[in-house]
């Protein structure tokens, strides 16, 4: 088996408090070594040697938000065109969301998955499962045999909880397997049909409004049953203030209460949406200038875990039409990295806490075999340009839908060679 | 005053005129049922198996849910010792037609029983008839999920007859103990004895603060099983398994069904108990309830013996104390 040699490596790898130059070598898919400092690792005769010219390394990105269309909308998204725009956004590894047709609630399904992935992904795909069938918020669906099928998390997909005492079951039922429950957390009486945040944007642009109390509601409820069950529950896309407050006061030692934001309430706000544009019709909505910087402030400081890219491809269908009609989502695998760094550019965020919420902590949480470069892990990694300017256009994307909120968006930072297990599977044209 | 049949040398005094838990039972006094059962086993395996010790006294078997096996061990035990035995059960009583526990009460002490057998499905509903009848003695057949306390005589006459003793062994109670009476009574007689309670069963089917009870919880059959003496089934209800506490029989079965391997966790010479009626294919495998370890048949044995038992020393209790509180009053 090849080896491979990655040298004049900045690397970054927050599993192991790397911040400095390195090099790697790479043995059977593996990282056989790391060498910190200046001077390479003399590599076995026959090596392929990758010069990094001194650009950063970080373990692949983890995404434990990925909606695709496969089964049911493959004209939106295929698990193959997925990982494809997975590997040119150095993710290389993603948890896929149920929410397909069928939803993926039964052992069969997840079988599914998890084999049209090994046939046609490039990048590790892990399934997750429906926590009830149907999506209905009422029965289980069967923990145990789904994870032993190859789920690595349960949830409803865009579906909030309803019913607390199914939720307690749910958590209580999960604890026995380690399995978190990751909720979207939305009362949707309360939201009844908002398509925008509520305020005065929204006043201007005849649109109704989701009052963030429609989140911080339903979060709440959620954190207290979470509590009572002592289950190991993951609040999936958080975008107010008061969302990550109530986060903070609940982080116990003694509670596996974890939290996620959408890239997109990183990095926009309720502005942006500008005259109607749908692709910025996101659920949460997008929120106002303090909400974003709230949530930065909550990244940084721990409150909020992980960053998801909440890839939702659309195609025209289900996008061209008027704001309030269409659907809600963006794809952002692919701009998720360049989109994050933003945080480092700003001096808003280190870059090691950044790669940490994208890849370590992900996968720590889910309890995935990525997220690490320490020796004897899988080389999965990519090389980025940290400060390589580039335009973020529509048709470039490789996702087979184009509903990016990014488009003519300025961008720098761009991933320039991805490695799955020590294969390159993208490489940025020069 | 109802002579006892066997001449008993015991020194311990039973003073109870009820039995509605083994919570309100000392060791002295379950030792002292046991004792008296296991002598009882030698009389159901006789030709002649009746024993006219009740004789003249009544029995009403009360059922307010349907039981088929409890209650027939009952009446047997009931009509070995020369009682009358009457079975009222709720489908053809006035309950349904709305009159209250109370009522009913009211109306059986009419009849002058001896000795009321009482199945209900509220907590508590055994021993709210206890406090409103008077001169007959209560013996709970089951209330809600809080006690069954013949059933786990019953077990514990069971474990004591396989393993000549019940102190040390390492007992699992492995499935719904949420809403199992049959659990609560056997881990409070089973820690009685000082033998040591596991529990194996999924969260979702354990009552909150279940680990203050002495005993050991796991979530895994694999690791609760490891050398037990004793594996004793809960039934699941069918109902429990339709997404609300559990997913499905199938799932249930797959991490908490027990069979021939996941049997093997357990001490070599472990033995299987299961209060029945048995879901096959659900909590049991056929292969291991039909199995040399298991044990399932004698225990229907012994409920019968156990509660002649119970019957007689409650009807000889209530005798005693009557006399003795006669007695105070004519010496007053």
């Amino acid at each position: 088996m090849a080896s491979t040699l990655i040298k004049n490596a900045h690397l970054v790898d927050p599993s192991q408090g790397i911040d400095g130059k390195a090099s790697l070598l790479i043995e059977n898919g593996k990282i056989a070594d790391i060498h910190l400092g200046g001077d390479a690792i003399t590599a076995p005769d026959g090596s392929q040697i990758i010069d990094a010219k001194g650009n950063y390394v970080f373990p692949g990105l983890v995404d434990a938000r990925v909606h695709t269309g496969e089964p049911g909308s493959e004209h939106r998204e295929t698990i193959a065109s997925a990982s494809a725009a997975a590997a040119s956004g150095g993710v290389t590894s993603f948890i896929m969301m149920p929410d397909t047709n069928p939803i993926i609630d039964e052992v069969s399904l997840v079988d599914y998955v998890r084999r049209a992935a090994r046939d046609n992904a490039l990048v590790n795909v892990y399934p997750s499962a429906a926590v009830t069938k149907g999506f209905e918020g009422k029965e289980l669906t069967e923990f145990g045999l789904l994870q032993e099928a190859g789920a690595v998390m349960l949830t409803d997909g865009h579906n909030s909880f309803k019913n607390p005492l199914t939720l307690r079951r749910a958590l209580t039922y999960a604890r026995d397997f380690g399995l978190v429950i990751s909720a979207e957390t939305q009362d949707q009486d309360l939201a009844a049909n908002g398509v925008m945040n509520e305020g005065l944007t929204a006043t201007h642009l005849g649109l109704s409004g989701i009052p963030r109390e429609a989140e911080i509601i339903a979060l709440e409820r959620d954190l207290r049953i979470a509590a009572l069950s002592k289950g190991n529950y993951h609040a999936a896309k958080l975008s107010t203030s008061t969302s990550a407050e109530a986060i903070a006061r609940y982080k116990d030692d003694d509670l596996n209460i974890t939290a996620g934001v959408s890239i997109n309430s990183l990095t926009l706000n309720e502005n942006d949406i500008g005259r109607y544009r749908t692709f910025l019709r996101l659920s949460p909505p997008l929120r106002t200038e303090d909400d974003r910087l709230s949530m930065i402030e909550a990244l940084k400081n721990g409150t909020l875990d992980i960053i998801v890219s909440s890839h939702d491809p659309h195609d025209v269908d289900t996008k061209r039409h008027p704001f309030a009609e269409a659907a809600s989502g963006a794809v952002g695998m692919e701009t998720l990295l360049a989109a994050a760094l933003r945080l480092h550019h700003n001096d808003q965020v280190p870059l090691s806490r950044i790669i940490e919420a994208l890849s370590t902590k992900p996968a720590k949480i889910f309890g995935l075999d990525a997220g690490t470069l320490k020796k004897g892990a899988k080389a999965d990694l990519c090389i980025v340009d940290i400060d390589a300017p580039w335009v973020c256009r529509e048709a470039e994307l490789k996702s087979r839908s184009k509903n990016t909120p990014f488009e003519g968006e300025l961008f720098s930072g761009k991933v320039l060679q991805t490695l799955v297990e020590g294969n390159t599977i993208h490489t940025e044209k020069a | 005053m109802t002579k006892a049949i066997d001449t008993i040398n015991y020194t311990h005094v039973f003073g109870h005129r009820h039995l509605l838990g083994i919570a309100e039972l000392s060791p002295h006094d379950i030792e002292y049922l046991l004792e008296r059962a296991d002598k009882a086993v030698s009389v159901s395996r006789q030709v002649e198996k009746k024993k006219m010790v009740l004789r003249g006294r009544t029995q009403i078997n009360l059922f307010f849910e349907p039981s088929t096996r409890t209650q027939a061990s009952f009446e047997l035990a009931g009509k070995r010792l020369g009682a009358d035995v009457m079975n009222m059960s709720v489908a053809s009583s006035s309950v349904k037609k709305g009159e209250t526990l109370v009522d009913t009460a009211i109306t059986l002490n009419a009849m002058q029983p001896d000795l009321l057998v009482v199945r209900h499905h509220s907590a508590g509903a055994a021993e709210l008839l206890a406090q409103k009848l008077v001169g007959c003695s209560v013996i709970n057949a089951g209330d809600g999920a809080h006690e069954h306390p013949t059933q786990a005589l019953l077990d514990a006459l069971t474990i004591k007859r396989n393993k000549g003793r019940v102190a040390r062994l390492t007992v699992a109670i492995c499935g719904d103990v949420l809403h199992s009476r049959v659990a609560r009574s056997n881990i409070i007689l089973l820690n009685a004895l000082g033998a040591r309670v596991r529990l194996i069963a999924p969260s979702t089917l354990l009552p909150i603060g279940v680990e203050r009870l002495g005993v050991e919880v796991f979530n895994s059959m694999e690791e609760g099983l490891k050398d037990c003496d004793v594996v004793m089934m809960l039934r699941v209800q069918r109902e429990r398994m339709t997404g609300a506490l559990i997913p499905s029989a199938r799932e249930y079965f797959r991490f908490y069904g027990l069979d021939s391997e996941r049997l093997k966790y357990a001490k070599e010479d472990a033995i299987v108990m299961h209060p029945g009626p048995m879901n096959r294919g659900v909590e049991i495998s056929s292969e291991v309830a039909d199995g040399p370890q298991s044990v399932i048949e004698e225990q229907v044995e012994m409920g019968v013996a156990l509660r002649m038992a119970v019957i007689e020393t409650l009807i000889e209790t209530n005798d005693r104390l009557d006399n003795e509180k006669k007695h105070k009053e004519e010496q007053k």
